[in-house]
């Protein structure tokens, strides 16, 4: 099994303080935004890694760190057996990677037609160089997600959502690459579109073979997709585990109450207890367990310690960051409510 | 006269007098391209204490039929034909100053985003008194212990303390219970909620949705709440409706119209939804995207989508009709 | 063409009679000024053609006037509407090339700054900030005078016109700078600028290629509004009489020269120079307001 994508205790730390003068004025001390701290995962060739959790958990910028677009503060990635930032300097490692954006009306630029979107890796890496050839690829990329050759002439604006985002695919797979990091695809789309999106991406794959790290808030989209998925918490990953494992078996306490709170259409006039209390603020986030504001399990080790991701008893596949687990006071893995 | 005058809006309607009732309704907005039809014979009925959910996809005019109800649809946006009554009382054709009367007596209005609604320069126990002594017959004094009341009800925790806050020093899950308490604290018969639980995170929106249906029941306020995410619907709605391209195509109780889908929209709405409970290999999928305002197809607005179309579809426009446990807006339906 | 006449800014043009007025005054005024040499009917600086005998006749209209010079003539017997005419062409020049040079500088800083974030954003900054604190007509006044007590007369009358394009341009780089800066950090995080950082592209060719065309919406609107403002600017300056040379009269050097007339009774000398003037101002700022409100859609 080779590995498309290691991290190694990654972090990215933000300076969200004011500037200079008025800091200085106000003897305010400097603010960091943990928005990543300390990240390790590993994406095989061919499969899906998925990161889900909610707002500010990080995981958009843990999309962010893997192809670039942000310097790790600690903690390296290896793309493919090197170092990224060394990878990248490289346009033959570069063009093996590619990012799908969240909104389809953000990720293409408005002054340009679609052909040329679509043709610029192309360009940039100097794959085609015959603009004949360039076209007739653009074409094929177009095909390739359901659109028409014919419509690499118009402009971003005559499209839909879902059709945008089929554009912003063809783009990314325009310097054919190997690794796709997919940061909320499909999230601004409304769900018969999110299906279109999501049965492309799952073809692309096998057809294909890539490897997408895929983030998401929504749980039941991420079982769609992913042979693997971690949650994240506050900048840091709680549970990592098999995708089947994490829903037949929870382990982490905020896996159980994100998979509980999900609404879902086959639970028509269910009651039930939603976890209580708020996400903390990453600049000042609780000592120890993150999540033991909110956890019916924590106890005093939970206030004062970190815990360390170990493999889950009775679930040694799950990689899980919990005092309660670690010491069997879970009571051990049993099924989410929503998923039983 | 059509058909939905004379009967009920929908199958398993409650048989107590209905406390909104719209009927016909027909929203337009005047373009330099010509006039675009945002809403287009749109009618249902919500009986007190019952939630009715309104889904549909961006577009479809879930919102727009909000806010025709609220009195405060955009301009040029105006409505062209139809009616809308509370209580047996037009309320469609009022002048602006009684309309926002109403709009804080009689119906509350839950929006998207939070601070669009809270004024960032009052404390939220200000505007709550202000709603409270505007409509109910009491005085200050008691208008804020009720102020304190209601926050507490809606899970401020330290209410009492928390009152002289302003908006922003709230978290977003926060401000909009704080925005409810503010929907409900005059008491409303009827509550218009458009995407109440879009901007939060999934854990907070249980939290939210929680509190909707406890107050609902608890109060009997009667409410409109508007969605695209088909889990909260299913959840919270007693009723739904299912709109597309600027009308009702599917009306029906909540469980039958989620389990038992009579219109091949909303069969293939409900079968895209990925399912948390297993992974399936290819998702059901709708192709295509939903027309443009402006290029709506003659006949079923859904007909160039639809897997079951015939020629039929193409030139008439279906009304709302019988399907078993729901009424839907479809041809194979038509009893001749 | 065919889009340009179909957009929502052609329909929004020709709702306005406001606007199609003071585009078709706008331009009258710079045909007029551009094709002098073949419109005006007489040439004021070929000092051969010049009737001392003409010298203070007034309107053509008033009867004592003379049917060749429509709106009389100055004290060397210069028609006024020929002296307007090529008066108006200096304006016009100096005012479109000391916005060009403005927009140019300020939207290259701008763009740098806004997306290099930083250093440099600070620092342009706060000399755009320290720029904007003074009246842009001292900063203006300031230039000028440097350039004239630092090389010797007939140098700097050779180069007077450029000074006064150099003078006006860089007293208004920080308007545009600002503005290109604002849009410059709203383009910079949409996610199309990442694809483009993703595939590895060098930041001044995103600047170029990505970031420029989406920020130069309102850099239009701007630069029209400035080239009212640069034409009042050149006109104060020559009516001071640090501007552009004598020798090529602007519209506010034909006021200054006429002010010394008005209450002897030659009022036409400087109040007819003075009309085009507002005229050509006044049309050219309306474009401008018009342009704003058609191209914000929060307005719309």
């Amino acid at each position: 099994m080779t590995l498309m994508l290691q991290t190694r205790d990654v972090a990215r730390h933000f300076d969200v303080s004011r500037p200079w003068l008025q800091r200085t004025i106000a003897r305010e001390p400097k603010r960091i935004l943990r928005a990543v701290d300390g990240v390790s995962f590993d994406i095989p060739k061919g499969t899906t890694l998925s990161l889900v959790g909610e707002s500010g958990c990080g995981k958009s910028t843990v999309a962010r760190l893997v192809v670039g677009l942000y310097r790790p503060t600690r903690g390296e990635v290896i793309f493919d057996g090197r170092d990224l930032q060394d990878a990248r300097s490289d346009a033959t490692q570069r063009r093996r990677m590619q990012m799908i954006f969240q909104d389809p009306y953000a990720s293409l630029n408005p002054r340009w037609r679609v052909r040329d979107i679509i043709a610029e890796p192309i360009r940039a890496f100097g794959l085609i160089r015959e603009p004949q050839a360039q076209l007739d690829k653009v074409g094929e990329l177009l095909k390739q997600v359901g659109l028409s050759p014919l419509d690499g002439q118009r402009f971003p604006h005559e499209f839909s959502g879902g059709q945008r985002q089929r554009i912003s695919i063809a783009r990314a797979l325009s310097s054919n690459p190997e690794f796709l990091v997919c940061d909320e695809p499909t999230s601004a789309l409304d769900v018969s579109v999110q299906a279109q999106i999501l049965n492309l991406m799952k073809e692309l794959q096998s057809r294909l073979g890539l490897t997408y790290l895929f983030i998401s808030h929504n749980l039941a989209v991420v079982r769609q997709v992913s042979d693997r998925i971690g949650v994240m918490y506050l900048g840091k990953l709680v549970e990592l585990a098999p995708a089947e494992t994490l829903f037949t078996a929870p382990r982490h306490p905020y896996t159980r109450a994100l998979m509980d709170a999900i609404p879902d259409i086959e639970m028509t006039g269910r009651t039930r207890i939603p976890v209580g209390g708020e996400v903390p603020s990453p600049i000042t986030p609780p000592s120890g367990c993150p999540f033991h504001p909110r956890c019916a399990l924590a106890n005093d080790r939970c206030k004062a310690e970190m815990p360390k991701t170990l493999p889950a008893r009775g679930t040694p596949e799950t990689q899980v960051a919990c005092h309660a687990v670690e010491e069997g006071r879970d009571g051990g893995p049993k099924p989410a409510l929503a998923a039983a | 006269m059509s058909e939905t005058e004379t009967l009920p809006a929908a199958g398993s309607a409650p048989a107590t007098a209905p406390l909104l009732s719209v009927r016909n309704l027909r929203v337009e907005f005047p373009t330099r391209r010509g006039t675009l039809v945002a809403l287009d014979d749109v009618s249902f009925d919500i009986h007190p204490g019952e939630v009715l959910g309104v889904v549909g996809e961006s577009g479809a005019g879930k919102s727009m039929t909000g806010a025709a109800i609220i009195g405060l649809l955009e301009p040029p946006g105006r409505i062209a034909a139809g009616s809308i009554s509370l209580a047996g009382k037009r309320i469609d054709n009022l002048p602006y100053e009684q309309m926002r009367r109403i709009r804080g007596r009689e119906i509350g209005a839950i929006f998207q985003d939070p601070l669009t609604t809270l004024n960032p320069l009052y404390t939220v126990g200000r505007q709550l008194v202000e709603t409270i002594t505007t409509h109910l017959p009491v005085g200050p004094a008691e208008a804020r212990r009720r102020a304190i009341e209601w926050l507490e009800l809606v899970g401020i925790p330290a209410a009492a303390q928390r009152v002289d806050s302003y908006p922003h020093e709230f978290s977003g899950g926060m401000r909009q219970r704080v925005v409810i308490a503010l929907a409900l604290c005059a008491e409303p018969k009827l509550v218009v909620a458009d995407e109440p639980t879009t901007a939060l995170d999934v854990s907070i929106q249980a939290q939210v949705i929680a509190l909707l249906k406890r107050l609902a029941r608890e109060k009997g306020t009667a409410m409109m709440l508007v969605t695209h995410d088909m889990g909260v619907i299913a959840e919270t709605a007693d009723r739904v409706a299912v709109m597309y391209a600027g009308r009702i195509i599917e009306i029906g109780a909540v469980r039958s119209v989620v389990k038992e889908a009579a219109h091949p929209y909303t069969a293939g709405l409900m079968g895209s939804i990925p399912p948390i409970s297993h992974r399936v290999e290819r998702l059901e999928q709708i192709d295509g995207a939903m027309p443009r305002l402006s290029a709506i197809p003659p006949g079923c607005p859904y007909n160039p989508r639809c897997p079951r179309v015939f020629d039929k579809c193409l030139t008439l426009r279906p009304e709302l009709l019988d399907a078993g446990a729901t009424r839907a807006a479809c041809w194979l339906y038509d009893p001749k | 063409m065919k889009n340009f006449f179909d957009s929502d800014l052609w329909w929004s043009f020709t709702r306005s009679p406001v606007t199609m007025i003071s585009a078709v005054t706008a331009f009258v005024c710079i045909a007029g000024a551009v094709l002098a040499p073949l419109l005006a009917p007489h040439n004021p600086f070929d000092l051969a053609s010049l009737q001392l005998m003409d010298a203070f006749k007034p309107p053509a209209w008033t009867g004592e006037g003379d049917a060749t010079y429509p709106l009389g003539t100055d004290d060397q017997g210069r028609d006024v509407l020929s002296a307007i005419m090529y008066g108006a062409r200096v304006s016009l020049l100096v005012g479109f090339c000391a916005v060009l040079f403005s927009t140019t500088l300020g939207v290259a800083l701008g763009l740098l700054a806004g997306y290099l974030g930083g250093r440099v954003d600070a620092v342009l900054m706060r000399i755009a900030d320290i720029q904007l604190t003074f009246p842009s007509i001292l900063v203006a006044l300031l230039v000028d005078g440097v350039v004239r007590a630092a090389l010797p007369r007939d140098v700097h009358d050779q180069i007077a016109i450029f000074v006064v394009i150099f003078a006006i341009g860089i007293s208004n780089w920080p308007q545009f700078a600002r503005t290109v800066r604002g849009s410059t950090l709203v383009e910079r995080n949409k996610e199309y600028v990442q694809a483009a950082r993703v595939i590895g592209l060098s930041p001044l060719r995103i600047m170029r290629s990505h970031v420029l065309p989406n920020v130069l919406g309102p850099v239009l609107v701007i630069a029209t509004l400035n080239l009212g403002f640069a034409i009042l600017a050149e006109a104060t300056l020559s009516f001071l009489g640090v501007g552009v040379p004598p020798t090529q009269p602007s519209l506010g050097t034909l006021i200054r020269i006429g002010n010394d007339f008005l209450f002897s009774g030659e009022w036409w000398i400087t109040i007819f120079p003075g009309v085009a003037l507002i005229v050509m101002v006044l049309s050219v700022n309306l474009l401008g307001d018009w342009l704003r409100d058609a191209l914000n859609p929060k307005l719309r």
